[in-house]
């Protein structure tokens, strides 16, 4: 059992580390894997350091390293929080984004950019914006008592498709000289993201309490009714779920914008390789999720240099043909 | 060993009168049918018994403690379910269906070791499916599917089973196997209650019936108490002719 688990976890923590050095090497200035563990090294205090390091270390620790972090931890948590909703909703094909959550988070940091504010009040005002939606549409789909999967998707997508129609008007009334930063939000960016600690904490201690609700999980991905037979809670556990996926997303879109296809496409492709435990299938989430994520943002900063392209972007450009590959394939 | 009692039971049918309330204690040893038309309320019944829906009044008492006292884990090592639907979200093994039975008796940190895994194959081998042990459980027929849920039912070994329909798109040697399964259950000290479309197989394999009528109405008592043409005519609405078969009668719809 333990090596069931372990084994594709240990490849997928190996791709992580490799898809931080490859983001680390990589950019304006080249450097080595050599370079990269001279300067870990050296801010461990293992070797001294020189003059030639400095420039390697400040790019390393203060540009790179920030960045990539930021990259793995929101790819990570957009990774679960969609598999947390697949299981929620009993859909494979749900997405943290269907029920509102991005749509929500997009008013709130267009409205603080609108007003003039930066940074922080972006961050805050999106994370305000994206748990409002949640509970505007978990109210909405509550309402006279049950929900069901199908009425919790039907509210979602269409509370999304109304803020999608506030965004486009937003859009349409600010001036001209906020317009790319606002677009730049929307598509996912993580050029401002220098603060990786927090989402990265978050995503480890979300992997931790989940681990011990990984088999509950699998039982209510059978449905409600054989869940409660079997011994779960049922409410109180998809009330979990809902309000953990609704955080894990709010924090990854206050991070980075809205960044789309990492929560439908790196579940989905797992559980066609590794079966649907989720056990196995939530860890296995947060390292293939951080490691895309990851990725793709080298991509999207070295593609074009010395222009960057929104990482968003990249996901979906990546995401939608994996997607329609593998739905075509499943049929 | 428990036993199951319901007290002044009400089922909460939507906008149906109250009906007689249920006064029923299913022992060990016994194996209750429940027969009825459709939409009689046999399903919510069963539900109501398990604690899955909420009755409109009166309670079911487990093991003798009330049911919404109990936790649904405490519930889920005493009384499981097999039910009429089933639905798969998400792709599993036959072998992995069967193993959450266990989930009620392991604690959240523990993975399923090799006495549970143990569990779960006897009960795919005593339920004709083992070699379907690593098949999805969506690519099975009707009748591999019904027999894979009753497996994982055995595999969480109740004391109490409740089955609705247990011989749903069952082959007529495995709906034998099936109530012989039951049956077996029974004499080894669970209590079995399961609801029947087959008043024969009812007729052959329970000791003890409830007939609920489509209004709410219901009686209850051994069986041979029960097999009156009379009131079996008026349950379903349909003249029956009887036979007896290896000592047991057969009932057999006239045509008009």
């Amino acid at each position: 059992m333990l090596a069931r688990l372990g084994f594709p976890l240990g490849l997928l923590l190996l791709a992580a580390l490799t898809s931080l050095v490859i983001a680390l090497g990589v950019g304006s200035a080249q450097l080595s894997p050599a370079q990269i563990w001279q300067v870990v090294l050296g801010n461990l205090g293992y070797i001294g350091q020189d003059e030639g390091n400095a420039l390697a270390r400040t790019m390393v620790l203060e540009l790179r390293l920030p960045r990539a972090l930021s990259a793995f931890a929101v790819g990570g948590l957009l990774a679960v929080a969609g598999a947390l909703m697949q299981v929620l909703l009993r859909n494979p094909l749900a997405d943290p984004y269907v029920l509102g959550l991005s749509g929500g988070a997009s008013i709130g940091a267009l409205a603080a950019m609108l007003a003039g504010l930066g940074g922080l009040a972006i961050s805050g005002s999106a994370f305000g914006g994206a748990l409002f939606s949640t509970f505007l549409v978990f109210g909405l789909a509550h309402g006279s008592g049950s929900w069901t999967p199908s009425r919790l998707l039907l509210t979602g997508v269409v509370v999304a498709a109304g803020w999608g129609a506030v965004i486009t008007l937003m859009l349409a009334l600010s001036p001209a000289e906020r317009l790319p930063g606002m677009l730049y939000w929307l598509m996912g960016d993580l050029s401002y993201a220098r603060a990786p600690w927090p989402p990265l904490l978050l995503l480890l201690a979300t992997c931790v309490v989940l681990m011990p609700l990984g088999r509950s999980l699998n039982v209510l991905a059978r449905g409600p009714q054989q869940a409660a037979a079997l011994g779960v809670a049922v409410r109180p556990l998809e009330w979990c779920i809902y309000i953990v996926a609704s955080l894990l997303t709010a924090a990854a879109v206050t991070t980075a914008g809205s960044i789309g296809f990492v929560g439908l496409v790196v579940p989905h492709m797992l559980r066609l390789l590794l079966g649907n435990d989720q056990r196995l299938i939530l860890p296995a989430c947060a390292l293939a999720g951080g490691t895309l994520l990851v990725l793709a943002d080298t991509l999207a900063r070295t593609m074009i240099a010395p222009e960057q392209l929104p990482v968003g972007v990249i996901t979906a450009l990546l995401g939608v043909p994996t997607f329609l590959f593998l739905l075509y394939r499943s049929r | 060993m428990s036993r199951l009692v319901t007290q002044d039971l009400i089922i909460n049918v939507p906008e149906r009168s109250d009906g007689t309330a249920l006064n029923i204690t299913i022992e060990p040893g016994q194996v209750w049918g429940v027969l009825g038309p459709n939409g009689a309320g046999k399903t919510t019944l069963l539900h109501t018994l398990a604690g899955l829906n909420a009755p409109r009044s009166g309670q079911v008492l487990l093991g003798g403690q009330p049911l919404e006292t109990l936790s649904r884990r405490q519930v889920a090592q005493m009384l499981g379910v097999v039910f009429q639907e089933r639905l798969d979200g998400f792709p599993a093994t036959v072998l992995e269906t069967a193993l959450i039975g266990r989930h009620p008796y392991l604690s959240p940190w523990q993975m399923e070791g090799a006495a549970d895994y143990a569990q779960a194959e006897a009960a795919l081998e005593r339920l004709d499916v083992a070699h379907l042990r690593d098949r999805l459980v969506s690519t099975l027929s009707g009748g591999e599917r019904q027999r894979v849920a009753m497996a994982t039912v055995l595999t969480q070994a109740p004391s109490i089973w409740l089955a609705d329909e247990p011989t749903n798109h069952l082959d007529l040697h495995h709906q034998s196997a099936v109530m012989a399964l039951m049956a077996q259950q029974a004499a080894q000290g669970s209590a079995v209650m399961m609801c029947l479309h087959d008043l024969n197989l009812a007729a052959r394999w329970c000791d003890h019936l409830l007939l609920l009528y489509p209004n709410g109405d219901a009686c209850w008592g051994t069986r041979d108490s029960m097999l009156v043409p009379s009131a079996l005519e008026r349950l379903y609405q349909q003249r029956l002719a009887v036979v007896e078969v290896e000592g047991a009668p057969v009932f057999v719809p006239i045509k008009e």
